[in-house]
């Protein structure tokens, strides 16, 4: 696929898969339970824990193996929630305009404006305790939050492919709307969608963690690299000086998402062909030998040797002389 | 300024959604609410703050529902948010008031300085277009991912527990011992000493999503006409570059309520972990204690706060694009 | 008309060459022009889309976009400091000699003019950056000075593009280009945006204009009727080549290459006879894969065996040696007859192209 020649779009092709397998065959290479106590307090990193220990003695290793499948879970179900609920939204907004269109868009921006983590954080303190350690409870409650963006950029695709020609013919044939919504408009719309579905992805799996270093998700079950930090914070390790404890899930959140937002840098550079290193490279101009960081305002100029008319005439008069 | 009413009241109907949602919530979870709080209280609570409880949640009170809908916004526009069951007999606006200061002028300087910072950066690395500049993209990346409270307590790591530039436990937003709140020189100097941290983690973590925001838009624009006429205009390319950028940052800031709500989210977890007394330690307290009038109070003020900021960026945007003040 | 060749030249291109990209996949969007602009002329550029004469006019100023390249030839410039080449100039050169000596109106006024900004600022930027003099009261004044030029009034200052109309944002861009009192103006199809009676005010008022200031215009159009009464002579392009190159009216009348007669016999004339229509057969050339030899050759009427094998140079008319005008036809080389239709020295019996 075009996309993958994309250095950006594999990196982050193969830093996702990188972390998939960690989610699925992490617990299973985990010598030990997250919550079990099996050294000495603050052990450093040595060879029987190779992450060290924590406060209570948990082998950090092993927590840290075992906390990449809930995240992945979470967010990648709280993404696809989120991604249909938008495009169901964004589409039947841009669609079918009027009323529907005003009622849609106004509720979009209502969540959209509505600051998200206080909001969750507000809900999940209603929860009763068992629901808290829900994975599919948690994915939508965070999705609530979540489709809006989606939502609006799928409204003004909508809305310019609806102006389109191949649209009005299909609707003056006599093509019901949803055979219209299905077949003509969301196949045109896939890549939006893929962006907006790394994006929400993305933004469920920050909240997430969040959640849980805040405490308003159950923080031991399911376990998570959000887990680790919450304790790591709440057991002052960075003040204690146990620094892979929480540099550990820190770093891995990083690069997760960091994956994430490749992929989808990848993806907004198909979509917006401007974005990509086009024209003229540095490389190319450096081989006939012009060095010029950019080229607006300055057409290179590449002519072979001698070419100036006024030179050649200089030099006749020269020679003359 | 059509344009901004309508936004005006589209800020009044959010405000008027969050706080319907604030009311409604705990009476759709199952159970008596007051009765969750008292259980999750612990049997903590003694006869006047359940009375007071029960008399903000309308509980026992035979009122219908829809009047203590109304009561409860009566209490609202009074500036009675409750009482705090953690911090009783504080009321829920005098905690809140004590710590919101610090957060605003916290957050709303860090995300000034972000924001100018970030659009800058961007707007020359749009411009610099194929140099080695690009290579900060990929940099940018990595960091607009990395949560803002962890890179907050790398920074508390570093500069606090290793390199003892600042001091470490008990970070909290001045030294306590030592000054007292007040216009003093000591205790401005340590508020500023303080700050320093929490907002250059806030800055850090914010910055790289206008950078790239504001270079894919600046290179966008520059394949306009009218950045083309400019060059042909001989003007300096400072002048250019100007004439590019300023049609650039204005879907940064039309934006500024996505990015905004990330802020936000970022700067109450930063708050966290350098027990920095704003509204960010103050929630986290909130929820460990389950004090839910605490809770919602500090949702409903971070909303107004966030409507607010929202306005100012909507008028500020109005005074930038001039084709927003056509009538019709 | 005729004096005109007395006049000095005031830019001469030659064997200007120009690709966009590099290497084996570059695309020669010019290839060979050479064409003299003088003092006070106005030339008309004329030719189909892709034909290369945007693309020639912009190499010129160097404002061409990535991926253009300029891969031979020069650009003379006859200024106030005398002669220069263009394409010698560096960045701050060149930066310096635009628009206070060569300007360029653009061809969408409203993408042209920055949506932002006043009027008023986008009139006085070019003040301030070359006539460093100039106070802030008489840069306004100046200002006000150029809109009335235009037929603008004064308030109109403190408006913003998207507040005035398609005839008065291409009056603004024309009053912008001529804030220096340059020596060439360069027009890209200025008015095709326009309705028709827009079009020939402004076509009108540049013609006055030019009268008083006595500045050069290369006028770019793909519509040679508009070049009827406003050009001295008229060049045409095609395939990034440049075919035919003659003053306005023998042009019209009596046209040499086989591709100006195709398109002369396009658009039809208001007085006179009717005539039967004749496009050109066949369809624009793909500037990747061109024919060998001429370019025009796959399309002409008039095509020998010769024509697919030699490229024919932009060349004095064998015939007529002493005519200033010059073709790129094999039909017009020694060697060779040129048909009637081709050749004719008398005036046609119809007006012609009358359609404004």
């Amino acid at each position: 696929m075009r996309i993958l020649r994309n250095r950006k779009t594999l990196s982050g092709v193969i830093l996702l898969l990188l972390f998939v397998f960690l989610a699925v065959f992490g617990p299973t290479l985990a010598p030990y339970q997250p919550l079990a106590i099996v050294g000495k307090p603050w052990e450093g990193p040595n060879g029987s824990h190779w992450f060290g220990t924590t406060q209570e003695g948990y082998d950090v290793w092993s927590q840290f193996l075992n906390g990449a499948r809930s995240i992945l879970i979470i967010s990648f179900l709280s993404g696809v929630i989120a991604t249909v609920l938008s495009v169901i939204i964004g589409v039947a907004a841009g669609y079918f305009g009027g009323l529907a269109d005003n009622f849609l868009s106004m509720l979009a921006n209502i969540f959209l404006v509505l600051p998200a983590l206080p909001f969750l954080i507000v809900i999940n303190s209603y929860l009763p305790a068992g629901n808290k350690a829900s994975t599919a409870l948690m994915a939508a409650i965070i999705s609530l939050t979540g489709w809006a963006w989606g939502a609006r950029v799928l409204r003004s695709q909508t809305l310019s492919l609806r102006k389109r020609d191949f649209v009005d013919a299909a609707g003056i044939s006599g093509e019901r709307a949803w055979r219209i919504i299905g077949f003509e408009i969301v196949p045109n719309l896939v890549p939006v969608i893929a962006s907006s579905f790394l994006f929400t992805t993305l933004y469920a799996m920050g909240t997430y963690v969040a959640l849980t270093f805040v405490g308003a998700v159950d923080v031991n079950a399911p376990w998570s690299w959000g887990s680790m930090l919450f304790w790591a914070q709440a057991d002052q390790a960075a003040a204690s000086g146990a620094w892979v404890w929480f540099a550990a899930p820190g770093v891995a959140v990083a690069l997760l998402g960091t994956a994430l937002a490749l992929l989808n840098f990848g993806i907004d550079e198909f979509i917006n062909p401007r974005l990509r290193a086009a024209g003229l490279s540095r490389k190319g101009l450096r081989a006939v030998g012009v060095n010029r960081r950019h080229t607006l305002g300055l057409t290179p100029v590449v002519r072979p040797a001698g070419q100036s008319v006024l030179a050649s005439q200089a030099e006749i008069i020269e020679e003359t002389v | 300024m059509y344009v901004l009413a309508r936004r005006l009241a589209f800020y009044a109907v959010t405000a008027y959604v969050a706080v319907s949602v604030n009311f409604f919530l705990p009476h759709m979870m199952p159970g008596d609410p007051v009765e969750t709080m008292i259980a999750s209280a612990g049997g903590q609570l003694d006869q006047r703050s359940v009375a007071a409880l029960k008399a903000q949640f309308g509980v026992d009170t035979g009122q219908s529902l829809w009047s203590q809908y109304w009561h409860y916004w009566g209490q609202l526009l009074q500036g009675n948010l409750g009482i705090s069951i953690s911090k009783y007999p504080s009321t829920v606006s005098q905690t809140i008031g004590a710590a919101l200061w610090w957060t605003v002028i916290l957050v709303g300087t860090a995300t000034v300085i972000s924001f100018i910072l970030g659009t800058a950066i961007g707007a020359i690395v749009g411009w610099r277009r194929g140099s080695v500049l690009d290579n900060l993209l990929p940099a940018a990346t990595f960091f607009q991912a990395i949560p803002y409270f962890f890179l907050a307590t790398v920074l508390l790591y570093l500069f606090a527990e290793k390199w003892h530039v600042f001091p470490n436990a008990d970070f909290k937003s001045y030294d306590t011992n030592n000054y007292v709140i007040g216009w003093n020189p000591g205790f401005v100097g340590s508020a500023v000493q303080h700050a320093i941290l929490p907002a250059l983690t806030i800055v850090l973590a914010s910055v790289a999503g206008w950078i790239v925001g504001m270079r894919n838009m600046m290179v966008t624009t520059m394949d306009e006409d009218y950045v083309l006429v400019a060059q042909a205009k001989g003007l300096p390319k400072r002048r250019v570059i100007w004439y590019a950028a300023r049609n650039a940052v204005l879907p940064s800031i039309s934006s500024f309520a996505n990015a905004l709500s990330f802020v936000v989210a970022g700067s109450l977890l930063t708050e966290l972990v350098f027990s920095y007394q704003g509204i960010g330690s103050l929630l986290l307290n909130a929820v460990q204690s389950e004090d839910y009038p605490l809770i919602q109070g500090i949702f409903l003020i971070i909303t107004f706060a966030v409507l607010a900021a929202n306005l100012l960026a909507d008028t500020v945007y109005v005074l930038l694009d001039p084709r927003t003040r056509q009538e019709g | 008309m005729s004096s005109l060749e007395l006049n000095d030249p005031v830019l001469e291109i030659s064997g200007l060459s120009v690709d966009y990209g590099f290497g084996p996949d570059a695309v020669h969007a010019v290839a060979g022009a050479s064409l003299t602009l003088r003092r006070g002329e106005v030339l008309g550029l004329a030719g189909e889309s892709g034909s290369g004469k945007s693309t020639l006019a912009y190499a010129v100023t160097r404002l061409l976009r990535d991926p253009g390249v300029i891969t031979n030839g020069s650009a003379v410039f006859y200024g106030k400091d005398g002669e220069r080449d263009l394409f010698d100039l560096d960045e701050e050169e060149m930066r310096e000699l635009r628009w206070s000596q060569i300007s360029v109106v653009f061809q969408s006024a409203m993408n042209s003019l920055n949506p932002v900004f006043t009027v008023g600022v986008q009139l006085t930027d070019v003040l301030r950056a070359h006539r460093k003099d100039m106070g802030r009261a008489e840069r306004k004044r100046r200002a006000a000075e150029l809109l009335d030029m235009v037929g603008i009034t004064a308030d109109r200052l403190r408006s913003y593009p998207h507040e005035l109309s398609g005839g008065m944002r291409q009056r603004v861009m024309i009053a912008m280009a001529l804030a220096l009192e340059p020596r060439v103006l360069i027009m890209d199809e200025p008015t095709t945006a326009l309705d028709v009676v827009t079009q020939r005010e402004i076509l009108q008022e540049l013609g006055e204009l030019r009268e008083r200031l006595g500045f050069a215009v290369l006028f770019i159009t793909h519509d040679l009727s508009l070049l009827v009464e406003l050009a001295d002579t008229i060049a045409v392009m095609y395939a990034g080549r440049i075919v035919e190159h003659a003053p306005a009216e023998q042009l019209f009348r009596n046209p040499r290459h086989p591709y100006t007669e195709g398109l002369l016999g396009s658009f039809p004339a208001l007085h006179g006879e009717r005539r039967a229509m004749t496009g050109i057969p066949g369809s624009p050339p793909d500037l990747r894969s061109l024919p060998s030899g001429c370019p025009f050759h796959v399309r002409c009427g008039y095509a020998m065996d010769a024509c697919s094998t030699d490229v024919p140079e932009l060349l004095p008319i064998h015939w007529e040696p002493t005519e200033p005008r010059r073709a790129a036809c094999l039909l017009h080389t020694d060697g060779f007859q040129a048909p009637e239709t081709l050749s004719r020295t008398t005036v046609r019996g119809e007006e012609i192209g009358s359609t404004l």
